[in-house]
């Protein structure tokens, strides 16, 4: 009786939204706005999100049927430059603060929604039998990892520095699912990259934690856009994500609570 | 009047990015290393590919042009694919054929223990697959539209099949093999998605200029135009080098052909 209890929790609180059934669950900040919310909301999100976002959009749906959310994802730089040039977005969610810095047109202060830590991404079973960050320095390992201009990248370096670890990258990858790629293709043997991306491609994959005192953990910042035509229901999206039930959804891909 | 908008059309992005120009930056982004390392690279590269392609593209031309088969349109959508081919999936599909778990790559890497992922040679591999479809459809059409005869004649007064090559064929299909191969060579030049995805991005190994470009939008956009218009630059000036003939020779013969 009690796993299933469990499965439906989710789907409980996203259903008290709308009806307030759920006699378990927590008041929502999202409840008080509710009736009043329709209309498109067009998010715009780092890549990384792409998954967990895309549940939560659907689980925000069917909470106010009478939105419509639509996504674009991309890098988080670029999301910024398309934002700051005029591109009709009500939402922004980035994958570090530094390109939210970036963000002129926000409407309010950022918050944070999410946080990331870093992973050791290898082959299935780990053929190399990499255990910590200082194996990666090994020689005969072909390594992979993202351009220290991106967040993936910084944290890793990051990372390697705390180790000292002295690794050649075979390559530098402007997107972490670059480095994700030339792994689950077997072309490389290891990277770095965020522990939800090693989630993400699943039995692909397999990844090797790195201890909390040696990992650099990135935060997740959402805001409402200023030239917004919803800005209701932008930040009730927003809302939602932070709430229990968008944050039950963000843990089940392997993000860390705020 | 409507040619003038389609001129417009073309120019403007290019204004675009000489208004929005860093010019007081500009020398400072094009003498450093990155900017350097990559165009050299670039230039290595797509002279590579164009080889590549002319070595191989030339023969497989002339079979798509003369030989009479079942399944020669199939063969011919097969060699354009690349084409059409998203450039991403390009590169996925050359890991699945010469990456080291690719169903030739695996044993160059077991016996040769050579792997062409990550490599300059991998760079060159990504560019020709992209670029060379564009020389065979240029060349077949300049083959197709030869008068047989010219190679008959020869070949009555004793020329071997291979002089009547180099001596009757080749020299009347020159302007579509230089047409063929500038347009190869711009197309290598500007490779992006095949390289990133099978060679990975690494500054002097396999970072090419438009790789470069990309990695400077996302830190320093002004960066990035700067590097973009030395890529403009250098095409623009092998294009107008070669002169409008010989791209209007090839469009005269891609036209014939096609009626």
């Amino acid at each position: 009786m009690r796993p299933r209890h469990l499965r439906l929790r989710p789907l409980c609180l996203a259903v008290a939204l709308v009806a307030t059934g759920c006699s378990s669950s927590k008041p929502q900040p999202a409840t008080a706005a509710a009736p009043s919310i329709s209309g498109d909301v067009t998010v715009f999100a780092a890549s990384s999100l792409t998954a967990a976002f895309t549940e939560i959009g659907t689980a925000f749906t069917s909470a106010h049927p009478e939105t419509n959310v639509k996504f674009n994802f991309a890098g988080s730089s670029d999301l910024v430059t398309q934002i700051n040039q005029g591109a009709p977005a009500d939402v922004f969610a980035s994958a570090d603060d530094s390109n939210m810095k970036k963000l002129t047109e926000a409407d309010g202060t950022p918050f944070t929604i999410a946080r990331n830590s870093m992973e050791i991404i290898v082959e299935p079973g780990n053929p190399k039998g990499i255990a910590t960050v200082s194996d990666l320095s090994k020689p005969e390992l072909i390594v992979v990892l993202c351009a220290e201009q991106m967040p993936c990248g910084k944290n890793a370096r990051a990372i390697l520095d705390k180790a000292g670890a002295k690794v050649t990258a075979k390559s530098l990858e402007d997107k972490v699912k670059g480095v994700v790629t030339k792994v689950t293709a077997g072309e490389a043997d290891a990277g770095i990259v965020f522990v939800t991306d090693v989630k993400a491609a699943g039995v692909k994959a397999a990844g090797i934690e790195i201890p909390d005192a040696s990992n650099v953990i990135s935060n997740y910042p959402i805001v409402v856009i200023k030239a917004s035509k919803n800005a209701t229901a932008a930040r009730a999206f927003n809302d939602f994500v932070a709430s229990p039930a968008g944050q039950a959804i963000m843990t089940k891909f392997g993000f860390l609570a705020p | 009047m409507v040619g003038t908008v389609a001129a417009a059309f073309f120019a403007l992005p290019l204004v675009g990015l000489l208004w929005r120009a860093p010019w007081r930056d500009a020398w400072g982004y094009l003498s450093s290393d990155t900017a350097l390392t990559a165009l050299r690279l670039s230039l290595v590269c797509s002279t590579w590919a164009t080889a590549l392609s002319l070595i191989f593209g030339v023969p497989l031309a002339w079979i798509l042009a003369r030989a009479r088969f079942r399944g020669r349109s199939a063969l011919r959508a097969l060699c354009t694919l690349s084409m059409v081919l998203p450039p991403v999936v390009g590169g996925v599909a050359l890991f699945f054929a010469l990456g080291r778990r690719g169903l030739i790559g695996q044993w160059l890497d077991r016996w040769f223990d050579f792997r062409l992922p990550f490599t300059t040679a991998g760079v060159v591999v990504a560019q020709t697959f992209v670029a060379m479809p564009f020389l065979v459809v240029t060349v077949e059409a300049a083959f197709s539209q030869l008068n047989q005869q010219y190679e008959d004649a020869a070949r009555t007064f004793g020329a071997s099949q291979w002089y009547t090559f180099r001596r009757v064929v080749l020299p009347s299909i020159k302007s579509a093999l230089i047409a063929g191969s500038v347009l190869a060579w711009a197309r290598s030049l500007g490779e992006f998605g095949a390289t990133i995805t099978f060679a990975g991005s690494f500054p002097g190994t396999t970072q090419t200029m438009p790789l470069a470009v990309y990695r400077a939008l996302e830190t320093n956009p002004e960066e990035a135009i700067v590097l973009a218009l030395v890529l403009i630059a250098v095409s623009f000036a092998v294009l107008v080098g070669l002169r409008g003939k010989w791209l209007n020779a090839a469009g005269a013969s891609l036209s014939q052909a096609s009626r």
